[in-house]
């Protein structure tokens, strides 16, 4: 058996899980500070070290502790299995998805070739849609699990929202994996390596920007967030199917629901803005000129930028735009987003026969 | 023992099991939740069979979409009270025994005592890491089997078409 493998393997899902699992915190952090400065608010000034709050970064550092310490209630009514089980069910695929995203080119180390993902299936794309297709369990159970009205509404109504928007998601990318001619994701991005016209870089946003636009939507739809936030809508449901939580439960809500931002923009990053890309840099004269493991982290740093900004767009988004009503946004989904990813496969094909 | 023999023994036993536990557990939600592990370990035995592009799917529109649908509806109807469907009588359990040992002995009698999973790989010339990936897929139903494909198509567009004028709201 070939044990080195084995341990880049180990070495490599390690590393993932753990730079996203600590995306989280700072988040969150970056979440306060940009609502504070969005909506001209103070934000986290009061928890400090000695005096001093690290422009608040000590905040995250006293909610793990808040969140540790309070007590874990499960409320009398509740079905206590389900209500154990629905964190659970929610956290576990938004932390598996990371597994097929390329965080750098393929090197060559000592006459090994490292993929920098963590698993290179052959189904890419079709790996991201199914987990994410399983995230609407621990909100559904939550909700019911609770007997709460309130939670039962929440969950049902982003059941109903999560199934209509990934319609919508698979779809918006079917011209992505037509014009790369490819469901994996290193071949996507390798694709996107390629300039068009002699200088503007082939990413998925210069090629397909109607998919990119309709994509943006599902995303903020999936992953939960405002303007799309109808499962907790506290105006109208306390706060949905979480209302019961609380203690490490609640936070595992809130966990997951930052990974499934980060999964969402590392998808964005990775189909319509040239994954670890560096514009104008190709991958080959790059390794060559720098060696390989320098040009793999300069990648992982073309990559992280990107996704940093769409998080940072997450945000923005988040503290800006209102609500949308839930019938609006069945609407939006099925009557728009739904017709126009149709047409723009329709188009895509029909420009692909004719070049 | 094979890799892959242990995955297709685990995977069956846990299959068989939880399917068993979707039609013996008293509540609804529980059943459907059991029936979601019994699709994943489908999926899983495709994966053993190379059919990586089958398992996505399996998992994709059966665990992911069809049953949150279904969870969906036991949720709003609340079942769980004895309702006049329910299939519980004793002659009923009766029947249901005698089939499924009947179904059973027939399996027996057909010779799967002498199945032995992973024994016999795809065929002569066949890449394994070719067989059941999107392209093979793609390819074999857009060219070799077009017309079946395509008329599946246009029933399903039939049921949808259906489904709308059934659930448009009378003007």
């Amino acid at each position: 058996m070939d044990w080195t493998g084995v341990g880049i393997s180990l070495l490599k899902a390690f590393l993932v899980f753990f730079g996203v699992v600590n995306t989280v915190p700072v988040l969150v952090w970056a979440e306060r500070r940009g609502s504070a400065f969005i909506q001209h608010r103070l934000g986290p000034n009061r928890v400090n070290i000695g005096g001093f709050t690290l422009l608040g970064l000590v905040q995250p550092l006293a909610d793990v502790v808040k969140f540790v310490w309070k007590e874990d209630y499960v409320p009398a009514h509740a079905n206590r299995a389900f209500y154990v089980l629905a964190p659970v069910l929610l956290l576990v695929p938004a932390a598996m998805t990371f597994a097929v995203i390329p965080f750098a080119d393929d090197i060559v180390v000592a006459g090994r070739q490292i993929t920098m993902q963590v698993a290179d299936l052959n189904i890419g794309i079709l790996y991201v849609f199914a987990l994410a297709s399983l995230s609407v369990y621990g909100i559904v159970l939550a909700g019911w699990a609770s007997n709460n009205k309130y939670s039962l509404l929440g969950g049902i109504r982003s059941s109903a929202q999560m199934i209509s928007y990934e319609l919508a998601l698979g779809l918006s990318v079917v011209g992505i994996l037509m014009i790369y001619g490819s469901v994996q994701l290193d071949d996507i991005v390798h694709g996107q390596g390629e300039h068009l016209f002699g200088f503007l870089p082939k990413w998925g946003v210069v090629t397909q920007p109607l998919a990119f636009i309709l994509f943006l939507a599902a995303v903020f739809a999936e992953s939960n967030r405002l303007p799309f936030d109808l499962p907790e809508a506290e105006n109208e449901l306390v706060v949905g199917y979480h209302t019961e939580y609380s203690a490490m439960k609640f936070a595992i809500f809130f966990m997951a629901e930052y990974m499934a931002m980060v999964t969402g923009a590392m998808l964005i990053v990775t189909l319509f803005f040239g994954g670890w890309q560096i514009p104008w840099v190709e991958s080959a004269e790059l390794q060559a000129a720098v060696g390989a493991i320098p040009a793999a982290l300069l990648q992982l740093g073309s990559f992280s930028a990107k996704l940093l900004f769409f998080l940072w767009l997450f945000i923005w988004v988040r503290w800006t735009l209102p609500r949308f009503r839930y019938d609006q946004l069945m609407r939006l989904g099925w009557k728009m987003i739904l017709p126009l990813a149709l047409a723009n496969v329709f188009v895509t094909g029909l420009v692909l026969y004719f070049t | 023992m094979s890799g892959v023999a242990i995955a297709f023994w685990v995977l069956a036993a846990v299959a068989v099991v939880t399917s068993l536990l979707v039609i013996t557990s008293r509540n609804p939600v529980a059943s459907v939740l059991y029936l979601v592990i019994t699709f994943f370990c489908l999926a899983g035995l495709f994966v053993t069979l190379h059919s990586h592009f089958l398992a996505a799917i399996q998992v994709l529109v059966y665990a992911g979409a069809i049953m949150v649908l279904f969870l969906f509806v036991v949720m709003l109807l609340n079942l769980g009270t004895p309702q006049w469907f329910d299939v519980a009588g004793t002659p009923v359990k009766f029947a249901a025994l005698v089939l499924g040992v009947g179904f059973v002995g027939a399996l027996v009698a057909a010779g799967v005592g002498d199945f032995e999973p992973g024994a016999s790989g795809p065929a002569a010339g066949v890449d394994p890491d070719v067989l059941g990936s999107t392209e093979a897929i793609a390819s074999a139903l857009y060219s070799a089997y077009y017309l079946p494909f395509l008329v599946t198509a246009l029933l399903l567009l039939v049921a949808m078409v259906g489904a709308v004028v059934l659930a448009r709201r009378e003007r």
